[in-house]
């Protein structure tokens, strides 16, 4: 706590600042008489400055016992401020609370065909919605790591986002200015892509993003899809797997938590036996599913598609349909015509 | 090791500029070339999968050709490369289609010859030959002009090996190709097409999560079913690591080819049959097909003729 925020008269605050004590702790262990002689002024008020810090000194917040601790009030004022990135589809954003947390790692994972990559472009798109249409005004980091990532779909997303917010917008007659700013082109610029061929690839991309992020300001997704394609081979070492996955988990943890921005990974399943029965399950492992904050899955509900929220610290644990349409994902109820015509 | 980043922007004005018809190898199948946005994409992977004599040999075949044949025809006009494994590659069918499909150029003098001769036929025995021509062909790819890449099959190489048996060892191999192909079809810009086999559904096929519980306890009462249900032989890895997958399948009496995954495409069926000319279909107007069906490989009620 800095002296300017203490109750003294400007003369002896003047005093303090040119004697060289600026924070609570300059005083500790000091005696009047020392203080009134580096001060230079009468015993009496020295000991009435002590007196004063020594009261504040009691009111000091828990948080100064360690350095870079929060209180759990901080931290509760500082998410109900959070942001959240839409995935376009309401009932998903509604499990999710809003949509993909910032600060948080949420893992997707689903069989092949399902949607990830769909959601993965959804999410690089929707990050970019400016700020007075509800949205982050953020860019987009995409790692590739398999080769799915297409740009003609990402061109496709972006058009059908741009049209939703403009359908909203005409209703407030803002459209000249919105047309000006929002552009095709200029989202898909601002999706950063990174096209990775091995594991080593992947593990030097992560090291080099916060310098990258430092940079560029204003990123404020991570999308690595998937995590899992070059961890599935290549390591006759599982040990040594695992030690490298909670290591690249824990630098994206940090990514989160530094610039305020969601990171998304894409999973692939794999099968697991329990009970003698063989079940689907995320990839990669036990320590694995430890690392991230949210999972969701995507599966098949008869002929429909849903997501489920598996994990989650503060969510209940429940599913939503969704669906993927021309335009990008979707909620199942608003896509009247559900074939995508091209 | 550079790392690049890309716009998204730069990627797609690449894209348009530099590649021929845009990216795509049209299959001249006018309803899955729609469906495709083009036809077979470049630089990415695309699976055919489908029971024996289904016809997916008749399609790599119609695509060799599509390869090789000038741009004035909306061919790619250069080389393409067939890896044969199961030694199904016939020339004298080759020529049978070329004559069906494009007699106009065919009945050129020395046409065939030239078209015939872009078609380069490997044969490799082993995994191990199999790996190496792949390491030689990325070397001398782009200096011969080779525009198509076609494996037909990737998994009998597979189950050649004597490490079947072991399933993590095979896993690896397979991790390594995958790896492999989609790197040179990247790097190169070209189409990578691979073919996949069938085999029934075993009995550690895993179809739902643990909170699923009631799928559970349905598919527990229909285990006496799973003899009729087919499954790519390469597992869930491969099939995560394609990027295209066309499903080729029988039931009904009549031969499907299925959008299966595709980030582009909505899942669609075509019906299909196998002429002269290749491959040709039914109609144009593909079938929706809803919900994980998609997925699902049939061979129900068809007399398949061993070419």
């Amino acid at each position: 706590m800095e002296i300017w925020s203490l109750p003294f008269s400007p003369s002896q605050r003047a005093k303090l600042l040119s004697a060289g004590y600026t924070y609570l702790h300059s005083f500790s262990h000091l005696s009047p008489s020392a203080l009134a002689a580096d001060l230079d002024v009468s015993p009496q008020e020295a000991s009435d400055v002590l007196r004063v810090v020594t009261q504040a000194g009691m009111m000091r917040k828990p948080d100064s016992i360690v350095a870079g601790a929060q209180t759990a009030w901080d931290i509760l004022c500082e998410d109900r401020t959070m942001n959240h990135i839409t995935t376009s589809c309401e009932d998903l954003d509604g499990i999710l609370g809003g949509g993909i947390s910032c600060k948080e790692i949420t893992e997707v994972g689903g069989v092949p065909g399902i949607g990830k990559t769909q959601l993965g472009i959804q999410l690089a798109v929707n990050v970019q919605i400016p700020v007075e249409y509800g949205g982050l005004g953020g860019k987009a980091i995409y790692v590739d790591t398999e080769g799915s990532f297409m740009v003609e779909r990402a061109f496709q997303i972006a058009e059908s986002c741009i049209q939703d917010i403009m359908d909203k917008v005409l209703q407030t007659d803002d459209v000249g200015v919105c047309q000006e700013n929002l552009h095709v082109n200029a989202i898909l610029a601002n999706i950063f892509y990174f096209r990775i061929c091995s594991y080593t690839e992947q593990i030097a991309v992560v090291n080099y993003l916060e310098k990258f992020i430092s940079a560029q300001k204003d990123v404020k997704i991570i999308i690595i899809d998937s995590v899992t394609f070059h961890f599935r081979q290549d390591f006759d070492d599982l040990a040594l797997r695992t030690r490298v996955l909670s290591a690249l988990a824990q630098k994206m943890m940090k990514l989160a938590k530094k610039f305020n921005l969601a990171v998304v990974l894409l999973n692939q399943v794999t099968t697991k036996c329990t009970d003698g029965s063989f079940q689907l399950t995320l990839a990669l492992g036990e320590s694995w599913s430890h690392a991230c904050t949210n999972r969701i899955i995507l599966y098949w509900k008869g002929n429909e598609r849903c997501a489920y929220l598996d994990k989650s610290p503060s969510l209940p644990l429940s599913a939503a349909p969704f669906s993927v349409t021309t335009k990008g994902i979707r909620s199942v109820a608003s896509s009247c015509k559900r074939m995508r015509t091209t | 090791m550079l790392l690049l980043s890309f716009q998204a922007l730069s990627l797609m004005e690449n894209h348009v500029k530099n590649d021929y018809l845009g990216g795509h190898l049209p299959t001249r199948l006018k309803g899955l070339d729609d469906a495709l946005c083009g036809g077979i994409p470049f630089g990415a992977l695309t699976e055919l999968v489908g029971p024996a004599g289904i016809g997916k040999t008749q399609f790599c075949l119609k695509l060799s050709l599509l390869a090789a044949l000038p741009t004035s025809y909306g061919g790619l006009d250069g080389c393409a490369i067939y890896i044969d494994t199961e030694s199904k590659f016939n020339s004298r069918r080759l020529i049978e289609i070329a004559e069906n499909s494009f007699p106009e150029i065919f009945h050129l003098k020395g046409m065939a010859q030239k078209l015939a001769g872009r078609i380069v036929v490997l044969r490799p025995t082993s995994l191990t030959e199999f790996t190496e021509s792949l390491q030689q062909i990325k070397l001398s790819l782009l200096q011969h002009r080779v525009k198509l890449l076609l494996i037909d099959s990737m998994a009998a190489l597979l189950s050649n090996e004597c490490e079947w048996d072991q399933k993590a060892s095979r896993q690896d191999s397979l991790g390594w190709h995958m790896s492999f192909l989609k790197s040179l079809s990247e790097f190169s810009r070209i189409p990578v097409v691979v073919t996949n086999q069938v085999r029934a559904q075993s009995s550690d096929y895993a179809s739902s999560y643990p909170f699923q519980v009631h799928v559970r306890d349905q598919s527990i009462r229909n285990s006496e079913r799973s003899e009729s249900h087919l499954v790519g032989a390469l597992g869930f890895n491969w099939a995560h690591a394609v990027n295209i997958r066309l499903i080729l399948e029988a039931h009904s009496g009549k031969r499907f080819i299925k959008v299966a995954k595709s980030p582009i495409s909505p899942p669609l069926a075509f019906p299909y049959f196998v002429s002269s000319s290749g491959i040709t279909l039914e109609t144009d107007n593909g079938i929706e097909v809803a919900g994980p069906d998609i997925n699902t490989i049939r061979c129900q009620g068809m007399v398949l003729r061993i070419p």
